[in-house]
């Protein structure tokens, strides 16, 4: 990307600055209001007199004697035991994004293989179930889950997430795999292996970036979801996001608005590292062409 | 599936009694499994139940409890084998028909719950109430002094009042009140209608009949108030208009009796809002004599789904849960209680008056949630100008049909 | 491939989604074209802590031989599509009758609820996937111009909107929006309106929302032109220079074409997930404002009496809205794969 084909313009370079700077700011923003503002009380950040106490910290002062105060984080994390949430959570998202990926993987590498029409046509169904609007599945597993005593448990929720996921995974995966060339598997079939050994020892080690860009997604969908975890999950073994969720509930008790806020805060920052860590496959990923409809 | 159920019951056992003391219920098996809303009284009541010695007690207490306890209890044997409920919400389990009658219950072990909490459909028992509530007036003592007005009994004094507050610039818009489109903003109406002394239904069948002179009264009231109030109240629910009192920018408005205490607390306004804020009887509107209010009640069930030995170490532990045992200093000021031995404190003063109105009860009617739901959508329209107050009845009315139809209760 | 191996490959991730999406839209189909059961109404007395009235309640051994025979109620064939809170067949030929020309029966048809929500979340879906899509390749093309050294925090920062929980989100920027909040006094300042209130308007609501869920997606936008413009073939850029192509050029016939299958992905994800436009909607507490047809799911599911049917009535139609929405996208595919 080096190249003099890329030396830009002076205006175009000014352009894009200003383009990224507003952005930059657009989506930072809100964010870094969170974060100062989970060291306020509830009565500064979410001052209906005045926006400026969330900053100044005026009844921080009054009520805990310092300008900033701790009591969201500890009330989230020791008093409302948000580790129990963040265990449940890590293992949400393991088990999700492993087994999500062990069959959108297979099912995409298929579904990129095959001439036939119905390859298309598994593609286009998977579409149409992707458009169902979630909280009608939800509320339509209800009574099936509570009859088979299935209800409340951690595995039902993650194999709901798994197979509301499949989708979006088939599609990213396929057009993943149709971009890695046939000839390499189909030459290691005449050299005598079977479709399945072709896939282990050829297509296997090619295929990380790929699926590390849409473990990212898949990743995010578990680690975000609200809608089938807070009607799947009963209240021990609640991941983050209803935890957050009931600290707000429906008549807000003192204090607790700023549980969730704080959480909010502690939540994003494994996501950080996280980014960091993969930002380098999530873009090489995506390099080997993921994502081509 | 067993194995994971015994484990999540029992660490829920235990975290719920590592608080309180055991007690001995009179019953020493049997498994016990609350579904219930997630506020602190609530929290109390589930918390006194699982303090049962040797029961089985887990619990759910969660915001979304109306969206699975329905579920919970139609399997066989029933996951739960108790919901915590309110007059509004005890008719769809009536409906479904997932909740038993506790006559036999109550005639072996309940001699000794008063009658009054007892609630019966057509003679049976279906529930037993713990605590009761209502909206009345919260007012700023300081603001009325300074424009020489007691505090307002009428909704039409209400509007004198703000109209003399903005004009001495003491508030812009001094009313508050909890009119986010959907449940909130429907409940404002059946007050404002039941204070104008209307009927929800025919009597008898379940054909809606609010389009009328009382109907409409209702809504020129509430738009009315309106006026007087910050222009974004379709948005604010009981949490946004109390924040809106601690902020100092609200003097008067109509609330749960269940949020005065944290109004009046010192945590999260300034000493002058809170200390200066005063609870009052719910206030009459158009001349009538019944308060614009509704009472409620919270209280529990048993399920239907279980097994007799079940049923009966639920009704045990329930009747535990709402005993005198679980009052202290700390759960005393969570709820108006229906329990030996609770003192009230000035902040319930509202709900007492309410009852000594005798403000009628939210209807427990099987068809009234669904027009609830039609109110909720149909009443902004009218709010913000965009059609009459005729039209709007129009449409609830044809919401409420199309649903009654759909669920049966209209051919 | 042969039948029989592509049958064992996908058969797993088919199983998943044949079990928990096909089954539960099968009962949501069979759902929609049922209703209840005529529920025997009877004057009863009831009693409580605040005495005793004269009152109703469902004969539930009369219904009950009813239900236990039909449990899944009385077959009403499209009846629950064609009511008032669905298409409104009838309703829409009233209004057609009775209107005074165009903009009359524009107003009768926004007061129906199928109708309403309609015009929001066609309007929503239209205005934020192309903005998302030029958005999210205008911080692209930035970000990819920017230092190596400090891509990694710039693509976490960008992709923050998309990160944090819009539970949560939503509401912080709520409190930021409100007449009083930082946001919200901002925008009276500049537009010089002391009484300026986003939430009191329909059209600023409207605006806010789309503002939201534009600031929301483009970040799903951006991270997948980021990695599309890594891969752009730079023998071909340069060969198209040495032609003496200028730089508009050169972005027209090599960058755009080398993007275009990542926009039709892009276009198909955002037009469907836009089209069930919902979380914004709760979070900003605007149902009074603009409704979609997942908020009238959702508010059908949520009421203290539930109506399953009609949910599931919106839900179907919410199906074949987007089966419409994507039509085009999906006919272009249907002609890529048979040239493949």
């Amino acid at each position: 990307m080096s190249s003099k084909a890329h030396k830009k313009p002076l205006p175009l370079t000014l352009f894009i600055t200003v383009v990224l700077g507003a952005w930059l700011v657009l989506a930072a923003f809100p964010f870094l209001w969170t974060l100062w503002g989970s060291f306020k009380v509830e009565g500064d950040f979410f001052s209906k007199a005045n926006w400026a106490a969330a900053l100044t910290g005026e009844l921080t002062q009054t009520e805990t004697g310092g300008s900033v105060t701790g009591s969201g984080y500890y009330g989230a994390w020791i008093e409302e035991e948000f580790w129990r949430a963040a265990w449940n959570s890590t293992l949400v998202c393991f088990f999700v994004v492993t087994i999500s990926l062990t069959l959108g993987t297979l099912g995409g590498y298929a579904l990129s293989r095959s001439p036939h029409r119905y390859a298309f046509w598994f593609l286009i169904i998977a579409l149409v179930f992707r458009a169902l609007p979630q909280i009608t599945l939800v509320s339509g597993y209800l009574p099936v889950f509570f009859e088979f005593n299935m209800w409340g448990y951690l595995p039902t929720a993650i194999v709901v997430l798994i197979a509301i996921n499949q989708p979006f995974t088939l599609w990213m995966l396929h057009s993943f795999f149709k971009n890695i060339p046939q000839d390499l598997d189909e030459s290691a079939m005449v050299d005598g292996c079977n479709r399945f050994q072709a896939f282990r020892h050829v297509i296997v080690p090619v295929m990380w970036p790929g699926v590390i860009t849409t473990g990212l997604f898949s990743f995010l969908l578990a680690y975000n979801d609200f809608a089938v975890t807070t009607l799947l999950l009963n209240q021990d073994n609640q991941t983050m996001i209803p935890k957050i969720g009931s600290f707000l509930g429906t008549t807000q008790t003192k204090g607790n608005v700023m549980f969730a806020v704080s959480a909010v805060v502690s939540v994003t920052a494994p996501l950080f590292v996280m980014i960091l860590v993969f930002q380098r496959q999530i873009v090489s990923g995506l390099t080997a062409g993921a994502v081509k409809g | 599936m067993y194995s994971w159920k015994n484990f999540a019951a029992t660490t829920a056992f235990a975290v719920l009694s590592g608080t309180t003391a055991m007690a001995s219920c009179g019953v020493d098996a049997g498994r016990v499994s609350i579904v219930g809303n997630e506020f602190p009284a609530i929290k109390t009541v589930a918390a006194g139940a699982a303090s049962c010695a040797g029961l089985d007690v887990s619990s759910n207490l969660t915001a979304d409890h109306q969206k699975i306890n329905v579920a919970g209890m139609s399997g066989d044997p029933a996951e739960y084998t108790s919901a915590i409920i309110a007059n509004s919400s005890v008719v769809a389990l009536i409906n479904e028909d997932v909740v038993r009658p506790l006559d036999d219950l109550v005639a072996a072990h309940g001699a000794d719950i008063p009658k009054n909490q007892l609630i019966t459909i057509d003679g049976k028992i279906y529930a037993v109430a713990f605590m009761a509530n209502a909206q009345t007036l919260a007012y700023r003592a300081d603001a009325l002094e300074k424009i020489g007005m007691e505090p307002p009994a009428t909704y039409e004094d209400m509007l004198a009042a703000a109209e003399k507050m903005r004009e001495m610039g003491i508030a812009e818009n001094p009313i508050g009140g909890a009119y986010k489109a959907g449940w909130n903003l429907a409940e404002e109406f059946v007050n404002m209608y039941i204070g104008h002394g209307g009927e929800f239904f025919k009597p008898g069948s379940a054909e809606v009949a609010i389009n009328n002179g009382q109907g409409k009264a209702a809504l020129e009231m509430m738009k009315a108030l309106t006026a007087y109030m910050n222009p974004d109240y379709l948005t604010h629910d009981s949490n946004a208009t109390n924040a809106e009192m601690e902020a100092g920018n609200v003097m008067m408005m109509n609330m749960w009796g269940s949020r005065m205490g944290n109004l009046m607390d010192d945590e999260g306004a300034e000493p002058e809002v809170y200390e200066n804020i005063k609870v009052g009887a719910p206030m009459t509107v158009g001349g009538g004599s019944i308060p614009a209010s509704t009472l409620w009640w919270d209280g529990w069930t048993v399920a239907k789904n279980v097994s007799d030995e079940d049923a009966t170490a639920t009704f045990l532990a329930m009747k535990n849960g709402v005993s005198p045992s679980i009052l202290t200093d700390e759960t005393m000021t969570q709820a108006v209680w229906m329990i030996d031995g609770y003192t009230p404190g000035p902040v319930n003063d509202g709900v007492f008056a309410a009852i000594n109105m005798s403000a009628q009860p939210y209807p427990m009617l099987p068809f009234m949630g669904l027009l609830h739901t039609a109110l909720g959508d149909n009443i902004g329209d009218f709010l913000q100008g965009k059609e009459s107050a005729e039209q709007a009845l129009t449409d609830i009315e044809a919401a409420y049909s199309s649903a009654a139809k759909e669920k049966g209760f209209l051919q | 491939m042969k039948h029989k191996t592509f049958f064992w490959f996908v058969l797993p991730s088919a199983l998943a989604m044949l079990l928990f999406i096909f089954l539960p839209m099968v009962s949501i189909v069979v759902q929609s074209l049922h209703v209840s059961h005529e529920q025997v109404i009877i004057e009863v007395e009831n009693c409580g802590p605040f005495g005793c009235r004269q009152s109703t309640t469902v004969d539930q051994e009369a219904t009950e031989s009813l239900r236990d025979a039909k449990p899944l109620g009385q077959f009403a064939g499209l009846t629950t599509y064609m009511d008032r809170g669905h298409l409104a067949v009838n309703e829409v030929g009233d209004a057609w009758n009775a209107a005074r020309g165009w903009r009359d029966f524009g107003g009768r048809m926004l007061n129906l609820p199928f109708y309403k929500a309609m015009a929001f979340t066609l309007t929503f879906t239209f205005v934020v996937t192309p903005l998302v899509i030029i958005l999210g390749f205008l911080i692209a093309v930035a970000v990819n111009s920017a230092t190596k050294l400090i891509r990694g925090q710039l693509i976490f920062v960008s992709l923050l909107p998309m990160m944090i929980t819009p539970l949560v989100g939503a509401l912080i920027l709520f409190w930021m929006v409100d007449a009083r909040g930082i946001v919200g006094a901002f925008l009276q300042d500049i537009s010089g309106d002391p009484n300026l209130s986003i939430k009191a308007s329909t059209p600023l609501m409207w605006i806010m929302l789309m503002v939201y869920g534009v600031w929301h997606s483009a970040p799903f936008a951006f991270i997948v032109y980021y990695a599309g413009l890594q891969t752009v073939n730079t023998e071909t850029l340069e060969s198209a220079m040495i032609d003496g192509a200028s730089r508009a050029q050169r972005i027209r016939y090599v960058v755009l074409p080398h993007l275009l299958p990542l926009t039709t992905f892009i276009a198909l994800m955002q037009l469907m997930d836009n089209f069930r436009v919902f979380e914004p909607i709760i979070s900003f507490s605007a149902s009074a404002h603009a409704t979609s047809l997942s908020w009238a799911i959702f508010n059908d599911l949520g009421g203290e009496t539930r109506q399953l049917s009609s949910a599931a009535a919106t839900s179907v139609l919410t199906v074949i809205g987007v089966i419409i929405l994507l039509t085009p996208v999906l006919i272009r595919t249907w002609r890529d794969f048979g040239r493949k």
